[in-house]
């Protein structure tokens, strides 16, 4: 038999159903890959006791003859920006360390309704601000991958769902959830030769959701490959009343749904997207990624969004301005930190907690947002962006005339080492030019592990969806995965 | 225009207001959250995940709030707005737990609309006056800070956080404290008329932010103002203006200049001061909340918005001074609040239905009842008054009674006092208590010939020219009567009798 | 457009994160360096485009009027808000003193 490690979503699900091993063996499997594992840093929680508090429940429930979730018998990695009951919820921030949420987020009720268990809360870019995961108090993330020839050098697992992704990579967990602001899904799964999707926005509910930008965060699922995120993100997805921005809409059944055929399916590809300073590996892979749409029956066209240049600078503009308040909730009041200098005043206290609790990249960008959104600058910044986000979105709208999907690369390049770019914010942000666009039009986007460059490093390729159509997108990424063969594993070194 | 002046030492000084009043929206819940809004809980008591800013809660917007607010909108004559959206307020204060007030700045679901205040001489507004209103916008209340319970400590209890305000912008048209206290007391009177704000000011449910400017008389520009924060009585608005205009005309006429600031009314003072601790340069920094989508108000919506509005104070005037035939003064008296025109209404209801008569015949015996002597009785009992007894079936059926001339107006209010104590039916009490007049002209012909027979002097005197003596036979004879005689049939006789 | 540690210490004010001198003049530059790049967003011809405010086109939901419909958006759970509370004194939520 296989190690039990090695299976994802669907083959645990089916040796659980099927009686091949107990959900219980498969979380102890896992659970123990987990305490080992502790050099990768992916993990700020680990709730061992919850991975097998639910396992039992799905053996016992199987043994009772009980119909089993979709997700029964699963144990995931859980995004630490997710509520979890009774378990430390921090965003990887020191002004939430120790808070204890007496709440379930609605994404996490679901999939534990679903059979899922918890093998702890993943680390993560503090507030889900960073593409490297290297902003996170609780430290670095470090990826299982390794550039080839004995280097030694750490590299990035991406971000901010850098927790998750190594997790999945490593096989210390079947699945991870993730949320994607400007790519925090895409990039990490790229960067691990992992599969993550980004749904519609509005899809997965974002209550109980630690907000980073409100009109940009959406969760979505990290797993191996395109038939995982199909199952998990049927378990996470679904109307909740308690969000405005929940979408009132069925959730489909993407799993039953999914079909590599793509005879009659036009996929487009953007000239925008090829960009100056783009990695020739990664050009190169984005042609092999057309080849085998066409090879799957696509039609491939030349498509054209002319504002994709633009999406990032609004990106940075939009994000951080819907940070800098969503942020403004820490204050020391009512939960997490509180630094109360002796002598000062409410104010005082802050400006104090603040200083302590939130970490650079947090600052710099509460920074950019409260100046974006203040007197005399909010119209040349903030409605401008949004104007400009107004015509990326149109760019799709009129691209979708013409095809049904787009293909392009996730990432400018692979994965690079943990402290190459911590200097130089701007180079990191641009690490997100592939991916914004689809965050900005809230269309859902997903990234399939393509290759591994000449450094061994994995490549992901990146397919956007209309609204609504994840299913088309699935479908996309399952065609290039049967041809794409992504068999690359890091080798165990932790 | 007022003739409010302020008498300065350069000359005259005229003032101009502008009112926005924060309204507490009746709901059974919060605008964004479920949490109860009843009023004096234990404190955190009413307070959801939502209120309190946990990581990760989200705003849902509670469909009775827009309602009142539109329906409100529409009792002001104001323009709809189908579409509109909330905007983040961003300050950090203890009692503000998101670190932004959810408001609506850019796009408010009410616009421009009007007021209109009723001439009333004796207070200084010699005609009817109509004030803009700017705008009508849906906002979230904050929580509450005490001071007093801890010595290096304040509490924050967030119970009232989250529950919905209107905020009600006047436009700078009123000139005269008198017009402000009139502009709250018809909007008071128009919110609880449509039910969207039990208008409480003790209980903080209806506040003003004063704006306050002076200018000379004539002067076209206006001066710079100043805004008094959570005023909390009509008596309190006037005063502060009247206060805050004075300061001033007194600082400007010192060669000073008025700040624009934020001001606190200190009602054990009688006077205004700068709050400092607000000072520190305001930048909210607003802008659309990304959790909420903008807010598109269907056609079936304002239609049933519009549908359940009641009639409204000035129609309701109107239709007492027009169809019921009532004066002025008793119209505006009786309309002023809920409370009296429902039982005015209920009062006249029966009363036409006891009588078989229309109810313009009998709308004054009805308004001069509700407005004069019912009160009256009702005060001069206090304690002993139960209410309970106080039916419209009871005071119809005196009423009625004394239409038809079997009571006099001295008889039902006893009876009135004996339904108030007791409870017993009206006419049983006129019967049982000897409450009755008399109307029986043989009897009260009895008695007039006696009056006549024992002044034969004055009747000489009357028969001569001397008019003023009817009043001394009708008193007479009542006398004699010991009240009781029906006074319409005395007068009838009399004049019969004296030829 | 560009921001010396003056309007910075300003920022920072506004948004209650004490900073020390060279901590603020450590973000000087570099905010400058996202400012003058996010700037590039004038180029772009936006006359006539309205400013997106709702990603997917979608309406805003009206929920019902009733007290603790759901027990997560409700109140009567003082014990839960007031978990995580770093000074909790008599059921409130304790603050340093403010003068008002």
């Amino acid at each position: 038999m296989t190690n039990i490690t090695d299976l994802g979503v669907a083959a645990i699900r089916a040796g659980v159903a099927q009686g091949d091993f107990t959900a219980r063996e498969v979380a102890e499997g896992f659970n123990a890959n987990v305490a080992a594992a502790s050099a990768l840093n992916a993990f700020i929680v680990t709730t061992p006791e919850k991975a097998l508090e639910a396992a039992d429940k799905v053996d016992a429930d199987r043994a009772a003859g009980k119909p089993l979730g979709s997700m029964a018998g699963v144990p995931i990695g859980m995004k630490d920006l997710f509520a979890t009951h009774g378990v430390q919820t921090t965003a990887a921030s020191h002004i939430l360390e120790g808070f204890i949420p007496q709440y379930e987020s609605t994404v996490s009720s679901n999939l534990w309704a679903a059979g899922a268990g918890m093998l702890g809360k993943l680390n993560l870019d503090q507030f889900a601000m960073g593409s490297s995961n290297e902003t996170s108090y609780f430290g670095n993330v470090i990826s299982p991958w390794k550039r080839s020839g004995g280097s030694n050098a750490q590299m990035s697992p991406g971000g901010s769902s850098g927790g998750s992704s190594t997790a999945v990579a490593a096989r210390l967990a079947p699945a991870a959830t993730g949320t994607d602001t400007g790519g925090s899904i895409r990039q990490p799964a790229a960067f691990t030769g992992i599969t993550g999707i980004k749904p519609t926005y509005g899809r997965c509910s974002r209550w109980g959701v630690v907000a980073f930008a409100s009109s940009l965060d959406q969760a979505g699922p990290m797993a191996h490959d395109v038939r995982d995120c199909a199952i998990m993100l049927g378990a996470m997805a679904g109307f909740d009343p308690k969000d405005s921005t929940s979408l009132d809409l069925p959730v489909p059944d993407w799993e039953a749904g999914l079909d590599g055929n793509l005879k009659g399916k036009k996929v487009g590809i953007p000239r925008e997207y090829r960009m100056e300073g783009t990695d020739p590996e990664i050009l190169k892979s984005w042609e092999d990624g057309i080849a085998w749409l066409k090879d799957a029956g696509a039609e491939v066209v030349d498509i054209s969004l002319p504002h994709t240049k633009y999406a990032l600078p609004a990106y940075y503009i939009i994000a951080p301005a819907e940070a800098s308040s969503n942020l403004a909730r820490y204050d020391g009041v009512r939960y997490g930190l509180r630094d109360l200098p002796e002598g000062s005043g409410l104010q005082d206290m802050y400006a104090a907690t603040r200083a302590a609790g939130f970490g650079d990249e947090v600052k710099r960008r509460v920074l950019i947002g409260t100046y974006v959104l203040s007197a005399g600058f909010y119209d040349a910044y903030y409605t401008q962006a949004q104007k400009v986000r107004a015509l990326v979105a149109q760019d799709f709208e009129n691209a979708f005339k013409e095809c049904d999907v787009i293909l392009a690369p996730t990432t400018p390049t692979a994965s690079f080492g943990l402290g190459e770019k911590t200097d130089d914010p701007l180079a990191m942000y641009l690490n997100d030019v592939f991916a914004v666009p689809a965050s900005l039009a809230g269309l859902p986007a997903m990234s399939v592990p393509c290759g591994v460059n000449s450094e061994g490093l994995p490549l992901g390729l990146q397919i956007v969806g209309k609204a609504f159509d994840e299913q088309g997108v699935l479908n996309a990424g399952l065609a290039i995965e049967e041809r794409a063969r992504f068999t690359a594993k890091p080798e165990k070194w932790w | 225009m007022s003739n409010y002046r302020i008498q300065g030492a350069t000359g005259e000084w005229e003032v101009v207001i502008g009112l926005e009043v924060h309204a507490q929206v009746t709901s059974q819940s919060k605008l964004f959250s479920s949490a109860s809004t009843e009023f004096g809980a234990e404190p955190n008591a009413q307070v959801s995940l939502v209120d309190a800013a946990m990581p990760g809660m989200l705003p849902v917007l509670n469909g009775e709030c827009v309602r009142q607010a539109v329906r409100t909108g529409m009792a002001i004559e104001a323009q709809i707005n189908k579409y509109s959206r909330f905007d983040r307020k961003n300050y950090f204060y203890a009692d503000l737990p998101q670190g932004y007030q959810i408001s609506q700045l850019y796009h408010p679901i009410v616009g421009e609309g009007q007021l209109l205040i009723a001439k009333d001489e004796k207070a200084g507004i010699p005609q009817d006056k109509v004030i803009g209103i700017e705008r009508i916008h849906i906002e979230q209340d904050a929580g509450k800070l005490m001071h007093d319970q801890h010595p290096t400590m304040s509490y924050v209890d967030l119970n009232r956080c989250g529950v919905a305000l209107m905020e009600i912008v006047s436009m700078p048209h009123m000139t005269s404290p008198a017009e402000a206290g009139a502009y709250v007391r018809k909007l008071r009177s128009i919110l609880r008329y449509v039910g969207s704000c039990d208008g409480n000011m003790e209980e903080g449910s209806m506040r003003a932010d004063v704006n306050v400017s002076v200018r000379k008389v004539g002067d076209p520009e206006l001066g710079t103002r100043t805004e008094t924060k959570n005023v909390n009585s009509v008596r309190f608005v006037m005063a502060v203006i009247e206060q805050e205009a004075r300061r001033q005309v007194d600082l400007i006429e010192d060669g000073g200049s008025v700040v624009q600031e934020t001001r606190l009314y200190d009602p054990d003072k009688n006077e205004t001061r700068s709050m400092r601790s607000k000072e520190d340069a305001h930048d909210y920094r607003y802008f659309p909340d990304p959790d909420l989508l903008p807010l598109n108000l269907e056609d079936a919506f304002l239609e049933e918005c519009r549908s359940s509005l009641p009639e409204l104070p000035d129609a309701k005037r109107l239709r007492y001074t027009g169809e019921l035939g009532m004066t002025d003064y008793n119209a505006a008296q009786l309309t002023a609040e809920v409370e009296t025109f429902a039982r005015f209404e209920t009062l006249l209801a029966e009363t036409a239905r006891q009588a078989g008569k229309p109810e313009a015949e009998v709308a004054t015996q009805v308004a001069n009842w509700t407005l004069s002597v019912a009160p009256g009785v009702i005060k001069s009992l206090g304690a002993d008054a139960r209410l309970e007894h106080n039916t419209a079936a009871a005071n119809a059926a005196i009423l009625q009674m004394v239409s038809a001339g079997t009571v006099s107006g001295g008889q039902a209010k006893e009876i009135y006092e004996i339904v108030l104590k007791i409870g017993r039916e009206p006419a049983e009490i006129a019967e049982t208590e000897g409450l009755k007049q008399q109307s029986d002209t043989g009897a009260i012909e009895a008695e007039i010939d006696k009056v006549l027979a024992e002044n034969p002097d004055k009747v000489e005197q009357y028969r001569s020219g001397k008019d003023k003596l009817f009043g001394f036979f009708v008193g007479q004879t009542m006398k004699a009567m010991q009240g009781k005689a029906n006074p319409g049939v005395v007068n009838e006789l009399l004049k019969a009798k004296l030829g | 457009m560009s921001v010396d540690k003056q309007i910075v210490a300003k920022i920072a004010s506004l948004a209650r994160i004490q900073m020390g001198d060279a901590e603020l003049e450590r973000m000087v530059p570099e905010l400058n360096n996202i400012l003058s790049w996010v700037e590039q967003l004038g180029e772009v011809d936006c006359s006539g485009v309205e400013p997106m405010t709702a990603v997917i086109p979608n309406t805003l939901r009206l929920r019902e009027d009733a007290v603790n419909a759901d027990p997560l958006t409700g109140g009567d759970r003082r014990d839960d808000i007031l978990a995580n509370a770093p000074a909790r004194e008599h059921g409130f939520f304790g603050v340093p003193k403010v003068i008002e």
